[in-house]
């Protein structure tokens, strides 16, 4: 159940981001979301391709330096309080968040999420047993499409 | 077995080149003595510098009668070869000469040094016989990846190598991919570079997946002409299993083969009876004795085209008055883990960027990319270390990249005392040297 997210050193400078992008759009890799993590000189750029194996060799050739790590797609409800909702389950669960971020597209009447936990098959287990939507990668690239 | 013992095979016998490395200490002092005396009487004779020097102090080269008064004679320096450019300091006739080699000044007219016939029978011999301490046999395979041409580098250790019966791979600096390629292919032994060079090779051959324990044949690599730290040579052995020795030398003295060290590593054995090594201190110029730290000063013994007396290296070292139990009688300096031209003076205080290096190296994932920029803000000095982050300190998350900055300004701060910025930059985007390298900026001067 869990995706795989490639991220990546960057420095903070202009034009920096652009250079990733463009490397990926030459291979033809769509990306289907990312989120930026940044101090004032550098900052961490993670994607959710689907050819996350492709990818991260282009860029490592391109001379990146790419790690890869799982994370958890969560749909929830998109309405007042439904992230409250998804956050209520995974606190009892007691499973910190390390950094979330948003997809960009709707899954229905519901958004996605993703989530880096700290402990990623305690937390799956948690949203399952509440009855949340949980995405593979399946799922979630045919939804993304 | 140590790495050491490993890589040389201590019942090799003594290569016979090197038999003048093990001269009993009377008879060596002796012929240190009569050829200083040849000498002296070749430069008065020969380079009116010299010879207005001596007169002006009153000496004459029959006052020369034991080793110990080279301290009545003047020194030598980079400014002489630049003043009297091109042919001022020779001391023979452009018919002698054989071959010219240059070094850059770092402004304006390089130095041109001229070497006769024997200069450079003289020169190779150091270089074979720093090969030959280092390990290297006829057998080997050595890819001389130094510079040819004016640069000493190149010239200098293929001459060695050739000496010695290797098969030698001239292959100079530059194009990575074609030195990894015959590397590998024509099973390399020996790498002779700069340390800067050798490691962009080993970056550039762990991208392409090359492991250097496994797919390469490398046991010893010479490695000079650039400052470099035991730090970094820790850091070269165990990316790459090989033995790395440090080659000192310079254009003014000869080229490489000046000194280099042998397997005990108690500093750096110098070819003495070539080149008579001084320690001086640097602002009296008296002579220290051995054992005392200053600035390491050559006199050429047996040189005739440009010979030098006294030259001052600019080189801090000190000679060491323990006996190396290798059995050599030549003596060892400390290897250069400064110049003095290299000083930095940051906010009042001396930094040499040897100094920065060490404290970088102490952490462990750290690769040695790294630049040094010092600058001012209003009146402050600011020094600021450029760091390239590796896959192994990469880690997808904010907070361990801001410890690995806070635990390596802790490490620079321990050793220099002064905060650097440290700023951590993408792989591959500091600037690769192919021959020396220059990793300190220093945009002070420029305001």
């Amino acid at each position: 159940m869990k995706i795989k997210q490639i991220s990546l050193f960057l420095e903070n400078k202009p034009g920096h981001l652009n250079a990733i992008c463009r490397t990926l759009a030459n291979a033809g890799i769509n990306i289907v979301t990312l989120s930026l993590a940044d101090t004032q000189q550098f900052g961490i750029v993670r994607l959710i391709v689907e050819e996350w194996q492709k990818a991260k060799d282009i860029l490592e050739a391109a001379g990146y330096v790419v790690n890869v790590r799982e994370v958890v797609a969560a749909a929830v409800a998109d309405r007042p309080g439904g992230m409250a909702e998804l956050l209520d389950v995974i606190g009892k669960a007691d499973v910190n968040i390390e950094y979330m971020y948003a997809f960009t597209f709707r899954h229905g009447k519901e958004a996605v999420l993703v989530f880096r936990f700290d402990n990623p098959d305690k937390a799956i287990e948690a949203l399952k047993a509440a009855g949340r939507d949980v995405l593979d990668a399946v799922a979630l690239f045919s939804k993304a499409k | 077995m140590s790495l050491y013992e490993f890589a040389h095979d201590l019942d090799t016998p003594v290569h016979p080149v090197s038999a003048p490395d093990y001269m009993p200490v009377d008879q060596l002092r002796a012929l240190q003595l009569h050829r200083l005396q040849g000498l002296v009487k070749r430069v008065y004779e020969n380079v009116p510098l010299t010879r207005k020097r001596m007169d002006e102090r009153g000496v004459r080269p029959e006052h020369i009668k034991t080793l110990k008064d080279i301290a009545l004679l003047p020194f030598s320096m980079k400014t002489d070869l630049r003043d009297e450019y091109p042919f001022g300091l020779f001391a023979s006739p452009l018919n002698d000469i054989v071959r010219f080699h240059c070094s850059s000044g770092t402004t304006g007219k390089p130095i041109v040094i001229g070497n006769t016939q024997n200069d450079i029978r003289v020169w190779q011999n150091g270089c074979m016989r720093a090969l030959a301490m280092g390990g290297v046999r006829s057998s080997d395979v050595m890819q001389v990846a130094y510079g040819y041409g004016l640069f000493t580098g190149g010239l200098g250790l293929h001459y060695g190598g050739e000496g010695l019966g290797c098969a030698v791979l001239p292959i100079s600096g530059g194009n990575t991919d074609r030195q990894l390629m015959l590397m590998k292919d024509l099973c390399v032994t020996v790498i002779a570079c700069t340390p800067s060079y050798f490691l962009h090779l080993i970056d550039e051959g762990m991208k392409k997946g090359i492991d250097f324990r496994k797919d390469m044949k490398l046991k010893h690599g010479f490695f000079g002409a650039e400052p470099w730290t035991e730090e970094m040579r820790n850091k070269i052995e165990s990316l790459t299993g090989i033995v790395a020795h440090d080659i000192y030398g310079l254009t003014e003295i000869s080229g490489p083969g000046v000194a280099n060290d042998c397997q005990y590593r108690h500093g750096l054995h110098v070819f003495e009876d070539h080149f008579y090594p001084e320690i001086i201190d640097p602002q009296t110029l008296e002579p220290l004795p051995d054992g005392e730290k200053g600035e390491l000063v050559f006199t050429t013994l047996t040189r005739t085209g440009t010979p030098m007396l006294r030259y001052r290296t600019r080189d801090l070292s000190r000679i060491r008055t323990e006996k190396c139990p290798c059995g050599r009688t030549i003596r060892t300096f400390e290897r250069i883990s400064a110049r003095s031209d290299d000083m930095l003076i940051i906010r009042g205080v001396n930094v040499f960027p040897s100094q920065i290096e060490a404290g970088l190296l102490s952490i462990d994932a750290v690769l040695p990319h790294y630049r040094i920029i010092v600058n001012k803000d209003g009146d402050l000095d600011t020094i600021e270390i450029q760091v390239e982050v590796t896959h192994e300190v990469f880690s997808d998350d904010i907070k361990s990249l801001e410890k690995l900055r806070a635990r390596i300004a802790h490490a620079v701060q321990r050793i220099i005392n002064i905060s650097a910025k440290i700023t951590l930059v993408e792989p591959h985007t500091l600037p690769r040297s192919e021959g020396k390298i220059c990793r300190v900026t220093d945009l002070r001067k420029k305001a």
